[in-house]
């Protein structure tokens, strides 16, 4: 079983320690084995029989992912890929609980599921529901780390079907044809921030489709070790988006982003795939990146200090860095003051939150220690779960009223006065 | 043996028990360094005080227990590893103290603070703290004194021990003393702060130093030097370091970290040379402009090809850039480097480098040199695969003619990594016989029962060989 480890990679590290200071759990826990190369080591030992999977499964697990140590790494170890090999034997000796195969092998791909329950949370929201079980302590029941989440769900809006629907065409002269990936949860929470990324491609210039056969991209059910699920949903999601001519592939969610450019990787061992995966994963990008390249008109003057803290996997997977910056720098009125520390992951990583939610919430403490020092009024993501992190960070420290949380596109979609009706 | 009754006494000596690892996962990540080997310890203890640290050392003095005091872990000799088990004090949570004191130009500091961290701090005041080596954002000061670590500013600033006034140390004993003080000048006694910097962990643990602060320059400007001839290159350092300029960098890298530079990220680097020099010069603006222009004749004229200066700062940090890819760059060809760092008078470095390539030669293996030239700090990096056993071997004796050579020209076995484990076996060839003894005998004095990080500096047994892999 542990003969399945990404054994070979494990020696490319050489223990130099730059990881380091870059992990977000070495620098909370300040512990050798909650670094990158502690892990790194662990799983070495672990392939060669000298340590159990069970004596370092704590250390592996309490792993965000962010692998803000692959950026910073001078030699190029695949941390990622050492951890997901992790993630598959410890899956493969003691499968995940019923319901968090359930979760990530049935709801996520299934879209009349999602739509549903994006029906009941809108009217649970809508009805006053919410309120009211947060007055009447009926929420009480529910553990500590859902409750906090509950209190700061987004205000859940349906998709806009017209968006949906056939070829979108430009507001100008055709510059390129894009599909757009929607991810699936996604469209439950943000689908806001999908119509509006739609307008703005249109905006700038692009021809947009919605293709109905994409599925979600399996970058939470890759993180758990069930790779297997993962390849088939890539697999979908490539058949897919061949059938359009299109430029590029362009997604508002920089975790989902980086799974959908990392396809090359997990089908590499699929002789009939490997090239498909190639040529789909490099059609992928971010949002930020088409906009910046194509331009955006501003038509509105906005306000106020504006910061960013970016999704771990659009800085450190897909690489993405300047572009979500130089959009904001180019928005009229605003002041962009960096976050320090701002590639250090803000403690979401998918469920962490919720699953290791206290070491979560130390780490979101320490980012909003440096949030608090810049004191910006607006604090902007590009990736859902970093969103409501950040919005749970904003509320501990009881700045609801001074600093608001949005996505960069409802950022530039204000600044370009386009509205998501 | 680590029994329950000693963890019992730890736990009554440390403020907190989350601060004493105890298990399998803990104890197997504190068994290695930067360098080379694995010896796992048995018990990793994380203190935040003087009088933690001089409670478990007094314990540990009692009951005979190795200890291994440890920063970060980025050292390449091998000095924190714990190769007689027992116990790895790690010091990288004690970062507490940063203070800069303005007036008395220093800065005073707990062990486990960032090096880079004084610099950065210093720099709100308008001053320094020169010594950079290269981990100097991971690394702990703590480490850095133990190792009296240098980097690429050594050539003009020096390196650790130049900066310190004085040291807070936990002796093998268990007493807490101080050594020297806050001020520049002090001749009181023997310079125990000297001895200490740089002993490796074997006489004392430090637990607080004060460090001596200088104002920062105003501006630098840096260079790219182009050579046919690696040993042309050799020739223009000592040229432009006896024109009356000492610039605060002079690194080199050889063709063939060049080249593999321009493969993995093109930077636009000449890839038709031999060698090239990346030189930065400090001070006034003005000064360093002309300057600048000097050091361009002295190149020219002992036979560069070309000499660049940098237009403006996105070049020159073009170019610092791509000095700091050649790590990651030779790599990519195999994955394990070992970063030797023996030293030779400035004078020497043409024949030096001479020496090297027939060492590359006779043993047949990928040596690439790169590194602080300009204070004959050479860098000769071997690149091979730990998992291949017959390469390895002719590894190992390449190194020894490394060090051999190094010392035949009148240098030393290490410049700034330390000797730790690494260099043990070659102390003898440096210092000899007699030489040695002093420092063993000085050793015993400190340290009676030997509890102080054993198995550095000093080889274990007669004869004692240099092995990177284990059969």
């Amino acid at each position: 079983m542990t003969s399945q480890l990404a054994y070979k990679e494990t020696f490319d590290c050489v223990q130099c320690g730059y990881c380091l200071p870059a992990c977000p759990t070495y620098v909370s826990m300040g512990k050798e084995r909650h670094s990158p190369r502690g892990r790194i080591n662990l799983v070495q030992m672990a392939a060669e029989g000298k340590i159990t999977i069970d004596e370092i499964t704590e250390s592996l697990e309490l792993c965000l992912g962010c692998r803000a140590c692959e950026t910073a790494c001078p030699t190029n170890v695949q941390y990622g890929k050492i951890l997901e090999s992790f993630k598959q034997v410890k899956r493969a000796g003691a499968p995940a609980p019923f319901m968090e195969n359930m979760a990530l092998q049935k709801a996520l791909p299934n879209k009349k599921l999602l739509a549903s329950m994006r029906a009941s949370l809108r009217a649970y929201q809508k009805t006053g529901m919410d309120s009211i079980a947060r007055k009447s302590k009926a929420l009480s029941i529910l553990p500590e780390q859902l409750r906090a989440f509950e209190e700061i769900a987004p205000a859940v809006e349906m998709p806009n079907k017209q968006l949906r629907t056939g070829i979108l065409l430009p507001e100008c002269e055709p510059k390129a044809r894009v599909a757009f990936f929607t991810g699936c949860i996604m469209d439950v929470f943000f689908a806001k921030i999908n119509d509006l990324s739609i307008k703005l491609l249109q905006h700038a210039g692009c021809e947009v489709t919605v293709i109905k056969e994409q599925t979600c991209c399996g970058a939470l059910q890759n993180h758990s070790g069930d790779t297997g699920t993962s390849r088939k949903l890539a697999k979908e999601n490539i058949a897919a988006f061949e059938k359009g001519n299109f430029d590029f592939v362009v997604n508002a969610i920089g975790g989902c982003g980086a799974m959908l450019v990392e396809y090359d990787h997990l089908l590499a061992e699929d002789p009939e795939w490997a090239e498909r995966a190639r040529v789909f994963a490099q059609k992928n990008k971010d949002v930020s990146v088409i906009l910046n390249k194509l331009g955006i008109n501003f038509s509105r003057e906005l306000s106020g200090a504006v910061t960013y803290q970016p999704s771990c996997h659009l800085l450190n997977v897909q690489k993405v860095a300047d572009d979500p910056v130089q959009l904001l720098e180019s928005i009229p009125g605003i002041t962009y003051v960096p976050l320090p520390k701002g590639d250090m992951c803000c403690g979401s990583a998918g469920i962490y939150n919720i699953v290791h939610y206290e070491e979560s919430m130390e780490i979101l403490d320490a980012k909003m220690e440096h949030v608090q020092k810049i004191s910006p009024d607006t604090i902007v993501t590009s990736n859902p779960g970093c969103h409501l992190q950040m919005c749970l960070g904003v509320k501990r420290e009881g700045l609801e009223e001074k600093v608001r949380v949005v996505h960069i596109i409802e950022l530039l979609a204000e600044a370009c006065g386009i509205d998501h009706k | 043996m680590i029994t329950e009754q000693i963890v019992e006494r730890l736990k009554s000596i440390m403020g907190s028990e989350k601060r004493i690892l105890l298990e399998k996962a803990d104890l197997v990540s504190y068994s290695y360094d930067g360098s080379f080997g694995a010896y796992i310890p048995e018990i990793i203890l994380q203190p935040i005080s003087a009088e933690e640290t001089a409670g478990i050392v007094k314990l540990a003095n009692e009951l005979k227990i190795p200890v291994y005091p440890r920063g970060r872990g980025t050292s390449l000799s091998g000095g924190p590893l714990p190769v007689h088990g027992g116990m790895v004090l790690d010091f990288s949570r004690w970062t507490q103290k940063l203070i800069i004191d303005p007036e008395d130009t220093v800065a005073i500091v707990s062990p486990g603070v960032i090096t880079a961290d004084i610099d950065r701090e210093a720099q709100r005041h308008g001053l320094m703290y020169p010594p950079d080596p290269s981990s100097s954002h991971v690394s702990t000061i703590g480490g850095n004194l133990a190792e009296n670590a240098g980097g690429p500013r050594g050539l003009k600033y020096g390196v650790t021990k130049d900066y310190v006034l004085g040291l807070e140390i936990v002796t093998p004993e268990g007493k807490i003393i101080r050594t020297g003080g806050r001020t520049v000048k002090n001749v009181t006694g023997y310079d125990l702060t000297k001895l200490i910097v740089g002993s490796e962990g074997t006489l004392g643990i430090i637990t607080e130093a004060i460090l001596q602060l200088i104002p920062r320059p105003q501006a630098t400007q840096t260079m790219m030097v182009i050579f046919d001839d690696i040993i042309d290159a050799g020739k223009a350092i000592s040229a432009v370091l006896t024109s009356g300029i000492l610039p605060s960098k002079m690194e080199i890298m050889d063709q063939a970290s060049i080249q593999a530079v321009e493969e993995f990220q093109p930077i636009g680097l000449p890839t038709d040379v031999d060698a090239i020099i990346l030189i930065e010069l400090d001070g006034h603006p003005i000064a360093i402009r002309d300057e600048s222009e000097q050091v361009k004749q002295v190149c020219l004229e002992v036979g560069a090809r070309e000499a660049i200066i940098a237009r403006d700062e996105e070049s020159s940090g073009n170019l610092w850039k791509s000095r700091k890819l050649v790590s990651p760059a030779i790599v990519r060809k195999k994955p394990t480097k070992i970063s030797e760092d023996a030293t030779i008078p400035r004078s020497k470095i043409p024949e030096m480098f001479r020496r090297l390539q027939e060492i590359k030669a006779k043993y047949e293996i990928d040596l690439v040199v790169f590194g602080h030239a300009g204070d004959g700090n050479l860098h000769p990096n071997i690149i091979t695969d730990k998992q291949d056993k017959e390469e390895m071997k002719r590894v190992e004796k390449a190194v020894e003619e490394i060090f051999t050579a190094a010392i035949e020209l009148g240098g030393t076995l290490s410049g700034e990594h330390g000797i730790g484990t690494m260099k043990a076996p070659f102390m003898e060839m440096e210092l000899g016989e007699a030489g040695l003894d002093m420092m063993k005998r000085m050793k015993k004095a400190w340290d009676p029962n030997n509890i102080m990080n054993p198995g550095k500096i000093f080889p274990e047994t007669k004869g004692q060989r240099l092995v990177l892999v284990h059969d």
